[in-house]
């Protein structure tokens, strides 16, 4: 093959493979915002927590971190979900009874702690050096067909994801869900439990980002603090349900993978554009202004599309199949 | 069936109810007036669990429920509906009939997945229910419209059809009849009555409409600056000269 085209090729497999894991996030950010408006501001945590304990579960025994099970990668992508399952809900009976503010600020800081942690206790993780030789999937087959084989695992998942969440959201769970979004005294008043069903939202969501996370471990077969910025695991995962459409599943993976598109695409013409107007050290600056064009695409976007590209349905005979 | 004593409710400096005491008996159609602030909704608020109360009991069916969270009155057969609409706005009419009912294994999330023929069963009678209901209220036609679109008459029709979701015993309402057409409102003094008997609903109804308050109500319990004024028939509501007063006082005019 033309070398050229198979680069192409190569470039379009990493594209579809990192925009799936974005999309298996964007899911996971859609059960807490789009379905019951939880501002959940720590997505970089739970996907930072999956990560590191598929890493930790999965790798070689080795002195700089702890670990190094060689557990098979099911097992450690279930556990990635469990822990981070069990610290959503720690985080959750704090913080879901009190005003919705709280639970964005609260977020914020347990991804914070996370990173601190991560970066500080060294003999457990590496510090800032992070771990790495972390095995993938069809690593073993020859190059491309190892690349389309884990990208068939992360489209795999992200179509049982996208599946169960369907599932979730027309269902009567699902009902009482959006209720409580659209009207909390009310959903209370028909005699539903909010704090339960938050609750719920709120685990199920960041059990879904931590497999994202643990998948991404897989990929990137390295982790260090990194992997947990902000900008990269929890701004762009809220731009890209804005985008596609909050509350609706479809939108969250299509919006997922245009803008991880367009983020590809922003590292080749940011710099360019830096070199073009004339700036020194574009590098480093256009990291800054990557940021800022997100910005304004979502700005310039939300204006004609306030409800995204694909806006929420409802179903119209609940129950019935189909609908 | 329940009964109210010295319940009270400040929000900081303000009085809003004051040793309020009354009862509702079983199967009566109880009014509740009194001028604009009287501490109608908040008496409401605090049957339903919304508020707490400040000072006071209310014992429902020989229990003390003063202060239990909303979700546990709705259980327990207290069923309310809100003087300024609270429908589901992105949802629904339908749907917002649908939420309502207890007892929905659909409503634990893994039923869905595990046991979709139970949930789909429930799911059609739930539907069956709703649909029942909209015909009823004769707005079948807003079915798939999103409620947050209605009119407010219109969504004042879908707060009384949710209490009509439920196996309630005690159905809190709160002005019904306002900002809807007179034909209509005809027809939810026939509901109210209806329901009454043939689900045994036992109703306490908020009203400024005295037409409505004189052919459904009795007794009638007269609010004012947070107490009980009185409690009596229309006809001894409308001699009470202190009745009046209130009113005018209040800068409103008696029916
Ligand atoms: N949440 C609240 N915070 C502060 N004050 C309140 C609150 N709810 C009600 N009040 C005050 O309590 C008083 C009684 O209000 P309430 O809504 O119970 O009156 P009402 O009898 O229902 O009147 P209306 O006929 O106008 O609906 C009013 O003075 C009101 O301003
Ligand atoms: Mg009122």
């Amino acid at each position: 093959m033309d070398p050229v085209l198979y680069g192409y090729m190569l470039y379009g497999i990493s594209l579809l493979t990192v925009g799936g894991m974005y999309a298996i996030l964007a899911l996971g950010l859609n059960v807490q915002w789009g379905f019951t408006g939880l501002f959940n501001a720590g997505i970089a945590g739970f996907f930072g927590i999956g990560a590191y304990t598929a890493a930790i579960l999965t790798t070689n025994p080795h002195a700089s971190h702890v670990g190094g099970l060689q557990m098979p990668y099911i097992v450690s992508a279930i556990t990635a979900m469990l822990v981070a399952g069990i610290i959503a809900f720690l985080v959750g009976k704090v913080c879901l009874k009190l005003r919705s503010d709280y639970l964005a600020i609260a977020t914020i800081g347990i991804a914070e702690i996370f990173r601190l942690i991560v970066n500080n206790e060294t003999w457990a993780t590496n510090g800032p050096r992070g771990i790495s030789q972390i095995p993938r999937p069809f690593e073993g087959l020859p190059e491309p067909i190892n690349q389309v084989a884990f990208l068939g695992v992360v489209l795999l998942t992200l179509a049982g994801v996208y599946w169960l969440m369907e599932i979730a959201r027309k269902s009567p769970w699902g009902r009482v869900m959006t209720a409580i979004r659209d009207n909390e005294t009310s959903a209370k008043a028909a005699g539903k439990n909010v704090e339960t069903f938050r609750m719920e939202g709120f685990v199920i969501g960041c059990m879904i980002m931590a497999l994202a996370g643990a998948l991404m471990a897989h990929y990137l077969k390295f982790v260090n603090p990194q992997t947990t910025d902000p900008l990269l695991a929890t701004f762009i995962v809220f731009v890209m349900l804005v985008i596609g459409g909050s509350a609706n599943n479809k939108g969250a993976i299509l919006g997922a993978f245009l803008v991880w598109t367009l983020w590809s695409a922003s590292e080749i013409v940011a710099p360019r554009l830096l070199e073009a107007i004339g700036m020194t050290d574009a590098g480093i600056r256009s990291a800054y202004v990557r940021i800022f064009l997100i910005g304004l695409l979502l700005q310039i976007f939300l204006q004609k599309n306030p409800q995204g590209l694909l806006p929420e349905t409802r179903p119209s005979s609940p129950g019935k199949n189909g609908s | 069936m329940l009964s109210v004593e010295k319940l009270s409710k400040s929000f900081g400096g303000l009085q809003a109810v004051r040793d309020c005491t009354f009862k509702i008996e079983e199967g009566s159609i109880t009014g509740l007036i009194g001028p604009n602030g009287a501490g109608k909704t908040t008496t409401f608020n605090m049957i339903a669990g919304e508020m707490e109360p400040t000072a006071g009991k209310i014992v429902f069916q020989g229990q003390n429920i003063a202060g239990l969270p909303t979700h546990k009155m709705f259980h327990l057969g207290i069923v309310r509906t809100f003087q300024i609409p609270h429908e589901f706005a992105k949802m629904t009419v339908l749907e917002n009939l649908m939420v309502v009912p207890a007892a929905q294994p659909g409503e634990h999330i893994f039923n869905n997945w595990l046991n979709p023929g139970a949930v789909r069963t429930r799911e059609d009678q739930v539907r069956q229910m709703a649909e029942d209901a909209l015909d009823f209220l004769s707005i079948s036609h807003l079915r798939d419209e999103r409620a947050g679109n209605l009119s407010g008459g219109q969504k004042k029709l879908l707060e009384l059809g949710r209490t009509m979701m439920t196996d309630a015993k005690l159905v809190l309402l709160d002005e019904p009849g306002a900002g809807v057409n007179p034909t209509l409102l005809l027809k939810i003094r026939e509901m109210i009555t209806r329901l009454r008997e043939e689900r045994g609903y036992t109703f306490c109804v908020i009203e400024h409409d005295m037409d409505l308050i004189a052919a459904l109500c009795d007794p009638i319990i007269v609010l004012a600056e947070g107490t009980v004024l009185m409690q009596g028939t229309m006809e001894e509501v409308r001699s009470n000269p202190d009745v009046l007063d209130a009113y005018l006082g209040g800068g409103e005019e008696a029916a």
